[in-house]
This record gives C-alpha cells, sequence and structure tokens, in this order.
C-alpha cells in the first residue's frame, strides 16, 4: 500500500467543467488523502511545518491542476516556495522526499496537436512542465509521467469528462494498491485515460 | 487690584510685541524679553515699581525649568553623568573663582571682597543657557549637556556659598547690614535660608545633617510612591484645573520644603523631577507645569532687562563694559580649557565655551545677599549687578555668533549625529484601548519606538503592570502632543473614542505639523467623511474589517468555497470602498446626510447597484470575481484552432512554394 496525497488546485473552481468533478470523485477514494489548497489557503497563509509533515506522511504526492499559462496556479507556486525548504526537501540534510514519487493530474484546453512544435503552442506539454521535473530531481523525488487531459474545454461535449474522470480514480487506486506502472508512457511523455499502465488488468 | 492687572498688562505687552520680533529677527526669545524689560525700565521707574522683588517672584521660573529638566533625565542617565557633573562642574566653579579673585585682588580690592566677588561670577545663568538651548535643540548635544551639567552643579554650588559669604562679613559695613535687614525683607528671601521660617536654624551640624538627607529622601519616597495614588484620586473629578494644580502643588511644595531645610530649591524640584521620569504621567506633569515655566522665566528675564541702571552704566560706561568683557573672557577662557581636558569636541567645544561666559541669576541672588550681610558695599554691588546684567544681555549675541559663524563651520562634520535624530523618530498612540493596544504590541514588537497617551488612569497601571509604557494624558491638547515629541514624531495613530475629539486632533495636527503621518480610526460611516475632510488619508473604520470576516465565516459555513468567500469579500470591500470615496465629495459635515440632496441621490444609486449584484446581472463588483480565472468559451477556441490551421496551411503553401524554388531571392540563388 502506498499512501497517497493529493493536492487539489483551481481558483477558479466554479468555472470548472473537469477539475471540479475529478476532485469530487478523488474525495471518495478511500485511504488516501485529498487536499484543496485553495479551499485550505483562501489568503495564501501557508503552514510550512502542516505541509512539511503531510509530505513525510505520505510516499505519492499528486498535483492536480489546470495549466495556466504554462504553468501551475498560483497557489501551486507559493506551497513550493514556503514547504520545500532547504534542509528539507533539497541541500544539506534535505533528504525527506527521497524516493518519494511526484505526479501531476492536469488539464490543458489546447489540443494534443497543438503541443507539437508544428502546433500553436509550439513545444510538447512536458517542456512546460520541466520546471516541476526539475523540481521532483532536486528533492530526490521519482517524477512519473503526468496523467493529461488535452482540449479539456470541449471535453464536455465530447463526452470525455466521464471516462477521464473514471481513469482518475482507477489510476488513483492502482498507485494506492501498488499496482500501477510508472515507467510506461505514451508517445508524447503523458499517460491518458485510454491506455493507464496498470498491471493486474484494469 | 488695578495696580497688580495694570503690572501684568504691562509685562505681558512688552512680550507678546517684542519676543515675536526677536524671534523673527533670529534673536531667540531671551533677547526679546531682555529687550522688552529695558523698554519698559522707563515705566516701571515712572510708577515706583519693586522690579527686584518682582524679580526673585520670577526666580521661581527656574525652578520650575530644572523640574522639566529632571523630568527628561532618568536616573539611569543622571547617574551615568556623575564624573562629568563633579569634574566638569567642580573645575569651572573653584577655577574661575580663584581667577577672579585674583584678577579683582590684582585690581587692589581686598581679599574678602574679592573671594566674593569670584563667587558671584562664577555662577552661570540656568535660565538664559536652559532656555536658548531648549529653544535651539542642542540640549541633546555633547555641547549642550555639558552645559547643563556645569549649570546643575552650580545650582548645587549656590547652597554653601550662601552659608560661606556671611563669615566673610566686614565689621563696618555690618551696620549698614543691619538696617538693609529690618527695611527690606525681600532680600532676605532672596538669601534662602536665613529667610523667617527655618526648620535647621539652631540646629547643631548634624542634626542639620539629618534633617537634610531626610528631606531629599522625603521628595524621592513621595515621588516614587504617592504620585500614581493621587494621581489616581483627582483623575476621578475628570478637570484639567485640577491636574495641573496639583503639578504645581508639587514643585511649590518641593521648593518651600527644600528652602526650610537650607538647600536649593531647583535642587530638590530637579531631583523630584528625575524620581518622576519614568513615570506614566510624566508627560502631563511637563504639560502642565511648561506653560508656567515659559511665563515666569520670560517675567524673568524683563526685570533682568528693567533692573540695569542707566545712569550708573552711562556714567561709567568704560569701566562696566570693561569689567562685563573682562569677566566673560576669563570665565570662557577656563570652560575652553575644560572642553579640551573634557575632550569636547567641534561645535560642541564652541557652542559649551561662548554659552557659559555668562554670569546668572544666582549673582543676582549673591549680590543682594553680600549686601544684607555686610560682605560688600552697596556702590561696588551696584556696579557688579550691572555686569552681571550685561553680560547677560550680551549672552544672546554670543548665541548668535555661534549660529552664524561656528556651526556652519562645523556643518558637515556633524552629519554623523543624524542617526539619533532618526531614533527621535518615534509613533505616538493616542488612545490604548483594545484597538490602540493592538496597534502598540505590533509596532513595538517590529522595533518602533513609540510613545502611549491615555486618559484612564486604572487602564494604565494595569498596562504598567505588564511592563507597557504608557502615559497618562489628553492626547487632544496641543501642549500635552508637544510635551509627547510630536515635533519630531514621524507618526501618530489616532485611536481615541471621542470622534469629535479625533477629528479635531487630525484637524489640528495636519495643519500644525504636516510631517507627521496619521493613522485614524473612524467610528463610522460619517465619522469616515469628517477625517477625510479634516485631512486625514489613512483612516481605518473600527468595525469594518471584523464585519467583512463575519460575513465571510457565514459565507463559508453556508457551504460557499472559502475561496470564492475570500474573493466575494473582496471584491465587496473594493467596491464599498470605492462607494466611500465617491460619497466623501459630495459629503458636507454642515447639512444633516439625509437632507443632502446628492448625498441622497448616490446612496440610493449605491443601493440600487447592489441589488443588481444580488441578481447576478450587474457589472459592478460581480463581474470582478466572475470574470478571474474564467475560461474562453469554446466558440473562442473553436475560432482560434480555425485561425491556426489556417496559418499553417498558408505555411504549408509556403513551404510548398519554396520547394519548387519560386520563391527563393535572387541573392541565395
Amino acid at each position: 500500500m502506498a499512501r497517497v496525497l493529493i493536492y487539489y488546485a483551481h481558483p477558479g473552481h466554479k468555472h470548472s467543467h473537469v477539475n471540479r468533478v475529478m476532485a469530487r470523485a478523488a474525495r471518495e477514494v478511500e485511504g488516501i488523502t485529498f487536499i484543496d489548497l485553495y479551499e485550505e489557503y483562501p489568503r495564501f497563509g501557508i503552514d510550512c511545518d502542516r505541509e512539511q509533515q503531510r509530505l513525510r506522511d505520505h510516499d505519492v504526492i499528486v498535483f492536480q491542476f489546470p495549466m495556466f499559462w504554462y504553468s501551475t496556479p498560483s497557489l501551486i507556486k507559493e506551497w513550493e516556495d514556503i514547504v520545500l525548504e532547504h534542509g528539507f526537501a533539497y541541500g544539506a540534510g534535505g533528504d525527506k522526499l527521497d524516493g518519494k514519487r511526484m505526479l501531476l493530474a492536469i488539464t490543458a484546453a489546447g489540443s494534443a496537436d497543438a503541443y507539437t512544435v508544428d502546433g500553436y503552442q509550439h513545444f510538447p506539454i512536458r517542456t512546460f512542465l520541466t520546471p516541476l521535473e526539475q523540481t521532483a530531481r532536486l528533492c530526490n523525488m521519482i517524477f512519473a509521467p503526468p496523467y493529461v487531459l488535452y482540449g479539456s474545454l470541449r471535453a464536455p461535449d465530447e463526452g470525455v469528462v466521464e471516462p477521464h474522470v473514471d481513469g482518475y480514480v482507477r489510476l488513483i487506486e492502482a498507485i494506492r494498491d501498488d499496482r500501477y506502472d510508472y515507467e510506461t508512457a505514451g508517445a508524447d511523455g503523458t499517460v491518458s485515460f485510454d491506455a493507464l499502465p496498470i498491471r493486474g488488468g484494469n | 487690584m488695578t495696580d497688580i492687572l495694570l503690572l501684568a498688562f504691562l509685562f505681558l505687552v512688552a512680550g507678546v510685541i517684542a519676543v515675536p520680533i526677536a524671534s523673527r529677527l533670529g534673536l531667540g526669545s531671551v533677547l526679546g524679553y531682555l529687550l522688552a524689560g529695558i523698554a519698559l525700565s522707563p515705566i516701571l521707574t515712572q510708577l515706583e515699581v519693586d522690579v527686584v522683588a518682582i524679580q526673585h517672584f520670577a526666580e521661581f521660573g527656574v525652578v520650575m525649568m530644572l523640574f522639566l529638566v529632571g523630568l527628561e533625565l532618568e536616573p539611569k542617565l543622571l547617574w551615568e553623568m556623575r564624573a562629568r557633573l563633579l569634574g566638569l562642574g567642580g573645575l569651572q566653579v573653584t577655577v574661575t573663582m580663584a581667577l577672579i579673585m585674583a584678577v579683582a585682588m590684582l585690581f587692589g580690592q581686598p581679599w574678602s571682597y574679592a573671594l566674593a566677588i569670584g563667587m558671584i561670577f562664577a555662577l552661570s545663568s540656568t535660565a538664559i543657557v536652559l532656555q536658548t538651548l531648549t529653544e535651539k535643540g542642542l540640549m541633546k548635544s555633547d555641547g549642550g549637556r555639558a552645559s547643563f551639567q556645569v549649570l546643575l552643579f552650580e545650582d548645587i554650588a549656590v547652597i554653601p556659598m550662601l552659608a560661606f559669604l556671611p563669615l566673610l562679613a566686614v565689621p563696618e559695613l555690618a551696620d549698614i547690614a543691619q538696617y538693609f535687614n529690618s527695611v527690606d525683607p525681600s532680600s532676605e528671601a532672596a538669601g534662602g535660608d536665613d529667610g523667617g521660617m527655618s526648620l535647621v536654624e539652631g540646629l547643631p551640624g548634624w542634626q542639620r545633617a539629618i534633617v537634610t538627607v531626610g528631606a531629599i529622601a522625603f521628595v524621592v519616597v513621595v515621588g516614587s510612591v504617592l504620585t500614581r495614588p493621587l494621581f489616581r484620586f483627582i483623575a476621578i473629578a475628570r478637570l484639567r484645573e485640577l491636574f495641573v494644580a496639583v503639578a504645581l502643588l508639587g514643585v511649590v511644595g518641593i521648593a518651600l520644603l527644600m528652602m526650610l531645610v537650607g538647600l536649593s530649591p531647583a535642587l530638590g524640584t530637579f531631583l523630584a523631577g528625575v524620581v518622576l521620569a519614568n513615570s506614566e504621567y510624566r508627560h502631563e506633569l511637563e504639560s502642565n507645569v511648561d506653560p508656567f515655566k515659559g511665563l515666569l522665566l520670560g517675567l524673568f528675564f524683563i526685570t533682568v532687562g528693567a533692573a540695569i541702571n542707566f545712569n550708573l552704566l552711562f556714567n561709567n560706561l568704560g569701566q562696566i563694559v570693561g569689567l562685563t568683557l573682562g569677566m566673560m573672557a576669563i570665565k570662557a577662557g577656563v570652560v575652553y580649557v575644560l572642553s579640551l581636558i573634557f575632550s569636547i569636541r567641534g561645535a560642541d567645544r564652541w557652542l559649551f565655551t561662548l554659552g557659559l561666559a555668562q554670569a546668572g541669576e544666582f549673582g543676582f541672588v549673591l549680590l543682594s545677599f553680600t549686601v544684607a550681610n555686610g560682605v560688600l558695599p552697596e556702590p561696588l554691588a551696584d556696579r557688579l549687578l550691572l555686569v552681571v546684567a550685561l553680560s547677560m544681555l550680551l549672552t544672546p549675541a554670543l548665541f548668535i555668533v555661534f549660529d552664524k559663524l561656528v556651526a556652519p563651520r562645523f556643518a558637515t562634520a556633524q552629519t554623523r549625529d543624524a542617526d539619533e535624530i532618526d531614533e527621535k523618530g518615534s509613533v505616538i498612540i493616542a488612545g490604548h484601548g483594545r484597538f490602540g493596544g493592538v496597534v502598540n504590541r505590533i509596532l513595538s514588537s517590529a522595533g518602533f519606538k513609540t510613545v502611549v497617551l491615555d486618559y484612564q488612569s486604572e487602564q494604565l497601571e494595569r498596562l504598567r503592570a505588564f511592563g507597557i509604557k504608557v502615559f497618562f494624558g489628553d492626547a487632544t491638547r496641543p501642549d500635552m502632543l508637544h510635551a509627547a515629541g510630536i515635533d519630531e514624531a514621524s507618526m501618530l495613530v489616532i485611536t481615541i473614542d471621542d470622534k469629535d475629539q479625533a477629528t479635531e486632533l487630525v484637524h489640528y495636527v495636519h495643519s500644525n505639523h504636516p510631517h507627521v503621518y496619521i493613522v485614524v480610526r473612524a467610528i463610522d460611516r460619517h465619522h469616515v467623511y469628517d477625517l477625510w475632510a479634516a485631512g486625514a488619508r489613512d483612516i481605518i473604520r473600527e468595525n469594518f474589517d471584523s464585519s467583512v470576516r463575519a460575513g465571510r465565516s457565514a459565507l463559508e459555513a453556508l457551504g460557499m468555497h472559502p475561496f470564492d468567500a475570500e474573493l466575494q469579500t473582496r471584491a465587496f470591500v473594493a467596491h464599498d470602498q470605492k462607494q466611500m470615496r465617491d460619497m466623501a465629495d459630495v459629503y458636507d459635515p454642515d447639512i444633516p446626510a439625509h437632507e443632502n440632496e446628492e448625498y441622497v441621490q448616490r446612496t440610493k444609486a449605491f443601493i440600487d447597484s447592489y441589488a443588481d449584484v444580488m441578481r447576478g446581472n450587474s457589472q459592478a463588483f460581480g463581474a470582478r470575481i466572475d470574470r478571474a480565472w474564467s475560461p474562453p468559451t469554446l466558440a473562442d477556441v473553436v475560432a482560434e484552432e480555425k485561425e491556426d490551421a489556417e496559418c499553417r496551411q498558408e505555411d504549408a503553401a509556403a513551404a510548398d512554394r519554396s520547394a519548387t524554388g519560386f520563391d527563393e531571392s535572387p541573392e541565395t540563388a
């Protein structure tokens, strides 16, 4: 059993079509910890000690958020700035996150095509996520291929909200039950609901 | 009765006219008073006024001044300066005395006369020097401190001098002295310990010592133990004049006690001041005694000017001016050498030297005392009196020399002192209730120096018990603000309960001390407008923040996401503040709000816009929340992707063209 901690961050929670549903479903999963960061810190007063204790108490840290301007919502950045202290997460004595895993569950408005060299976003999505990937590496964490939903604004019309949310729950449960294969990913370095690398059948 | 009023009128008129003119010309108030006295002297002679008697009365101003000086000086500081006080002061008095005595003997005076003259001239003028130093803000400079230490020692030295002088009595002058004693009681009163009443007369030396020490101990104990209950007792009456009365009672009582045991009243009140320097009533006492001190000192300076006997002066002009200049040169020389020994440097050395070069009011006291005791013949005493007065008259001129010639030369060297001034820039907090208390705790914990004023004595004592420094006093009084240091403060935080008083205070400080930043608590909406009109720009509504928080808390409890509740209340606050600013422009404190046509109109418009918000069709403040973090619509995305696809087709076409070589430019070909 892996101890899973999900950090969810969405400042426009009530405008959300996908993340809100994902969050509602993830909250119901047994045996994991789910934190809505904007609910817990609406005025950005992050409690460093409490957050570090949470990190100590878990093995897999999931960040669930919509991509905003090729990055995280601002509260996650604030969380990183406050919580990932020198001597805790990195640097001398900063070994508290050694060997833990980081997994991102993100939604992007652009289509999969847009996130190519020829697309209007020009870069693959993994390029935009390199700051987080390197953050994980610096903290001696293992960065897993992100669970991505492209074209999130079309998702309700195309009927993919439900399979994506369902895939999210299965993914969390597989991680919890040590049935998840962190090594496998699609061509663009991400995983999606239709090709989840779960061992022992879906 | 008419006589008293007439005299008071004359003195007041002279002062009111002369002092502002002198100040405007940069001569300082002391010279203004002295000149007023000179101008007044023919009229006073005409009216046969006993100027000297008034002068003795006015000398009480010096006593009050030392009380105020003591209030500024904590016991710790006094103890720290003990070496200088004794060394600097002791050497100045003894060396000056010896030199002047020697010179007088060279001029052929008998040794007893010479010694008496030495004592008379050795004492400088506490009144002129301290008044001028305070006025110029030089009390805290090294030169100012050294001057104060010498003057304080002189005030103490006058006691043994008064005891010693009668021993110098010359037999043939004794008869005249006898005569004086019977007709001129004022000269006796001036003598201090040979007055009608004395607790120590006829006691043997050791008993005298016990009584003296007992009296000082009494002052210290009463000052530190009884002040608090006494002020608490009179605070019940809540009458301003009672505080003034108590302050005066204290000063007069101590002066009286000191005179009864044969000590200097100035020294006694100074000690009392030092004892009270740590008390929460310090600023209150200061502001109550200060006007009396100012008036009495002014009166004293006027009488010095008025007492100059111009007939005698002009008949012996060369002699008296020569004596004056010679005496001042000796005094300045001694002080200059002392400043070398005690390493007082730069502009401070000159301030010290030029400032203490005169003889002073104790010279007057000793002169009348010597005549009364038959130590000096009267004609000689009259001339010496002129010398003393003339030297006092010249002192403001020396300060002008210092200002215009000396200080500018050292101006660059003194920039190092800037730190000290920064330190003074403190925050005054008016009112230490629940509101002001929090402000004080925040500022103090951040390391800022605060001066807290409050008018409730029970509250004060509770706070004192917890080590919070709070002073008793009504911050709405300009003199109180002055005592608390408004001239040097950088900020005033007003948290007093009374709406109108707070507004008045804002108005006063905004117009009289524009350098002071004002943070003020408003009780309600209309108070905000009043404060705005009075000049305040940093206005904090008393209950606004807490009610907003209560609203937010309620929204959360009703199931709203905490971040949405935060956004909702933030938008509400922004909207409300904007509306406040709009309304402040049309609010008129002289018209009741409901009769102010434009105010009513705008209020209605605001309420309507509010209703729109509730119905969700507003552009006012709901829009602000809805805009944030809202994604583009699907239509936007489709349009964007279409545009993108077209671009890509064009790019592809261009690539095709370049592949066929159609678009190749001649240069690359």
